[in-house]
């Protein structure tokens, strides 16, 4: 069989006309950034700054220090690339997983694709290829500063850029065939809706697996060598989630001979092979179960019946509230507990929870001698802003989308006599109020670990409540302001450009607080130390009125803009 | 009952609906005809309060919709072109939801609900999610919803579209004694030979103004075109492709 990429020459189409469309949206979306409000750029790019030169300077520091070690230098600097690889592996994985159910069975092309006279080899190339790129541009970006890094420590020389593209390319093609055989084998099986939202929850569940066995591995046990009984103890710890079969490992054998001179064509044959093959077996296996299982992705879900018990219970529980908000609130639980691309981020958010909580426990605070009252106090004001920063996160998976989440159904919202001004207020409750109950839960709980003192705990409870409060408003008014009306992905609305601009100004807020309370909590701890009674801590309550004015103004304004801009907004 | 006054929409530079005014009164059923693009839909999406007018106004049963929209739209049932509900919803559940956003409650919206599921042969999938419905079954579930608070004035944006000849022809039965009862309805189409059995009067929009305006008779009269049909009389004032046209379309 021959192929010819631009026209196979038998009157269908070739590979170049089926990207053709994807390419040209592609240049069309840069031409109209490029054209629109440069703010949304220049932010884009400090952010996307401030974040390489981190990674950037991070890894230089690390891979600087490491190679300064006799002996064990470059085996640590190797460990690490594995190690890295390895959970850029597991990512790239489970978000090829997700992203080859959308591509290769729900993309809206996919329709008049089929139906067009495609030799099912160009479709599945061109597929493969859109999935690769969507899964993996957030790892790539992730990737290019770190090995930035190891080119300009281990003088990589002008080359390594290329030969780091070309070991990388196989690495990232494996895991999206992986990703589109395992998803044509389930959507044979299950109807297309149903297995995404069993991917949705298998990819959320082993992340979450894998974010436990992380942390719980206690990683920070290999920043402390005097831990271990002797060097070989050390090593044979540092070599613990390497397998010579798995290609991370191949790329970093690969990676590493490179940069060390070492010769050795293995590795980079071991990952281009196997890469081909993938691609040859997963065409085999597109042949053979595309178009059963695209005909059977037509199929609806299943056809699920309502729990009358528990709709009965919620109403007996809202039954206080007027008839719109009631129905509005019980709407909103219905979707979120009967879509799991939602509810499974409820399993994320354990995990972040008891990994949080966990931290907090192997802080080693209270093992051996007496630290210091100061020192415990400052851990108690870092974690007030720490939690802050949990709390933020919470709030952009779940209270920032629900306007977004309306999308379509808009029509109905507007053409109905819905008070707006209620909509926004039911839809603020139902996101804050169960964020103010984690809050509390976070703040008392991890205070009473730290053994903080008393006027901590108030501090930091009054605080935590008041960001609460503003920081669930900011997330519901900019989502209001960002809406993504057009995906079907819960997941993903977080992850646009406004859950960024939210995330940001959530940060900003915190910042101001911890400032605000940072210069009193300073001088009674000072006056602690010298000894001194404890005075009428005036600047503390001061400073606590300011940051309960501030959370204020940011809980209601935003809201009150928020509400102008869903007034004014156009579907 | 409903009234528009210089009803105009911009988006930037591009005028979708230019100056329009009319006044429809009750017990009327009114249809808006036009080719693609010519503003049918932008109008119907400012009547029932989804856009807003870059000027002039939008009168329900004399309210404003830009000064009071929430008496304005208790009064109004809207169908739109595109059946979007939420998938995660039962049939039951949606009407359940859109009679809570027009304040309806108490013992008898259940019997309500069942009656109009009935009326559009959907009790057996009262209890299943929307997500497993066909488009025309989607489309029959907005018509249910629109009906449930008994409006005094419909506005329906192309509503034979997907629904099967029955469920059609229930439809056109329903807003015809929906207007004999007293009630106002305001219809886009395509589907000419339904304009023409069904609507009391008919205004045929062209690049966002009306370029005629009454029932058939009259609009015979305005374009002096003796016993034409509506077909015809569209062609004559849209434009259309002569037979020479497209022919040389063919043998290009």
């Amino acid at each position: 069989m021959s192929f010819s990429i631009a026209d196979p020459g038998d009157g269908s189409a070739g590979l170049r006309a089926i990207l053709a469309p994807k390419w040209q949206s592609a240049l069309g979306r840069l031409r109209r950034h490029r054209s629109g409000s440069g703010t949304r750029l220049i932010l884009l790019a400090l952010l996307g700054g401030v974040f390489w030169t981190a990674a950037f300077g991070v890894s230089y520091r690390v891979l600087k220090y490491f190679r300064g070690v006799e002996e064990i230098g470059p085996l640590l600097a190797g460990k690490l690339l594995g190690v890295g690889l390895l959970a850029f592996a597991a990512i790239l994985l489970l978000s090829n997983l997700v992203t080859a159910l959308s591509t290769f069975f729900l993309a809206k092309d996919l329709d008049m694709m089929v139906a067009a006279p495609v030799d099912w080899i160009w479709l599945y190339l061109a597929k493969l290829g859109e999935t690769l790129v969507h899964s993996s541009w957030m790892v790539v970006l992730v990737v290019v500063p770190i090995l930035t890094a190891y080119g300009v420590v281990f003088d990589g020389g002008p080359l390594f850029p290329i030969v780091a593209a070309a070991i990388l390319l196989p690495y990232f093609v494996l895991p999206t065939v992986v990703g589109a055989i395992v998803t044509l084998i389930l959507v044979n099986v299950f109807p297309a809706r149903r297995a995404r939202d069993l991917l949705s929850l298998v990819a959320l569940v082993v992340m979450g697996g894998l974010v436990l066995f992380l942390r719980f591995a206690q990683p920070e046990q290999l920043a402390r060598p005097e831990g271990f009984r002797n060097l070989l103890e050390f090593i044979g710890t540092l070599r613990a989630p390497s397998h010579p079969l798995l290609p991370s490992e191949w790329a970093a054998s690969s990676l590493m001979n490179w940069l060390l001179r070492i010769r050795d064509p293995l590795p980079p044959l071991l990952l281009w092979s196997t890469a081909g093959a993938f691609v040859v077996i997963g065409a085999s296996f597109h042949r053979r179960l595309f178009p059963p299982g695209f005909s059977k992705s037509q199929e609806g879900a299943n056809r699920g019946k309502s729990s009358s018990l528990l709709a009965r219970l919620l109403a007996s529980l809202l039954g206080w509230l007027p008839v719109t908000r009631r129905e509005f609130i019980m709407k909103d639980l219905r979707i979120f507990f009967r879509d799991a691309t939602q509810w499974s981020q409820l399993i994320l958010l354990a995990v972040l929870l008891i990994v949080y909580i966990y931290n907090i426990r192997a802080l080693p605070l209270y093992t051996g001698e007496r630290v210091p009252f100061v020192l415990v106090t400052l851990v108690v004001f870092l974690n007030q802003g720490l939690a802050g920063f949990v709390l933020a996160a919470i709030a952009a998976r779940f209270v920032f989308p629900s306007v977004s989440l309306e999308g379509r159904q808009l029509w109905l919202l507007r053409s109905s006599p819905l008070d707006l001004q209620a909509m926004l207020w039911s839809k603020y409750w139902v996101g804050t109020l169960p964020l103010l109950g984690l809050a509390l839960v976070i703040v008392l709980v991890t205070n009473r670990m730290l053994q903080a003192p008393p006027f901590m705990m108030v501090l930091s409870t009054i605080t935590t409540v008041s960001y609460t409060l503003a920081v669930g408003a900011l997330a519901l008014a900019l989502g209001v302001f960002f809406p993504q009306f057009e995906t079907e992905n819960a997941a993903q609305i977080p992850t646009s450009f406004g859950g960024l601009v939210f995330m940001l100004a959530a940060v900003i807020l915190l910042i101001l607080i911890i400032v605000i309370e940072a210069v009193p909590v300073a001088e009674q701890l000072q006056s602690w130390q010298a000894g001194e009674a404890a005075e009428s801590p005036a600047s503390l309550v001061l400073a606590l009125a300011g940051v309960v004015t501030l959370c204020a103004t940011a809980t209601v304004a935003p809201l009150h803009f928020a509400y102008r801009r869903l007034s004014n907004l156009e579907v | 009952m409903i009234e528009l006054q210089n009803l105009t929409k911009r988006y930037g530079k591009f005028t979708a609906v230019d100056e329009i005014s009319l006044e429809i009164p009750r017990g009327e059923l009114y249809g808006l005809l036009g080719p693609n693009g010519a503003g049918k839909t932008t109008t119907m999406r400012m009547i029932a309060g989804i856009l807003r007018p870059t000027s002039g106004r939008v009168l329900i049963a004399g309210i404003d919709i830009g000064a009071d929209p929430i008496a304005a739209k208790r009064r109004l049932g809207f169908i739109p072109d595109r059946p979007f509900v939420y998938d995660k919803l039962t049939g039951a559940e949606f009407l359940r939801f859109v009679a809570g956003l027009f304040g309806q409650e108490g013992p008898g919206l259940n019997r309500r609900i069942d009656e109009l599921l009935g009326l559009f042969e959907l009790l057996s999938w009262r209890n299943e999610l929307t997500e497993s419905y066909s488009h025309g079954m989607r489309q029959k579930l907005i018509i249910a919803s629109a009906l449930l608070h008994r409006p005094d004035v419909i506005v329906v944006d192309e509503p034979m579209v997907g629904l099967d000849p029955k469920s059609a022809r229930l439809l056109k039965d329903l807003l015809r004694e929906f207007v004999r009862r007293g009630g106002t309805v305001l219809m886009s189409t395509h589907t000419l030979e339904i304009a023409e059995a069904m609507c009391d009067r008919i205004a045929i929009v062209h690049s966002g103004r009306i370029v005629a305006d009454g029932s058939m008779e009259q609009l015979r009269a305005q374009t002096a075109s003796g016993d034409a049909s509506l077909e015809d009389l569209f062609l004559k004032l849209t434009g259309g492709l002569s037979d020479r046209e497209l022919s040389e379309l063919f043998d290009s």
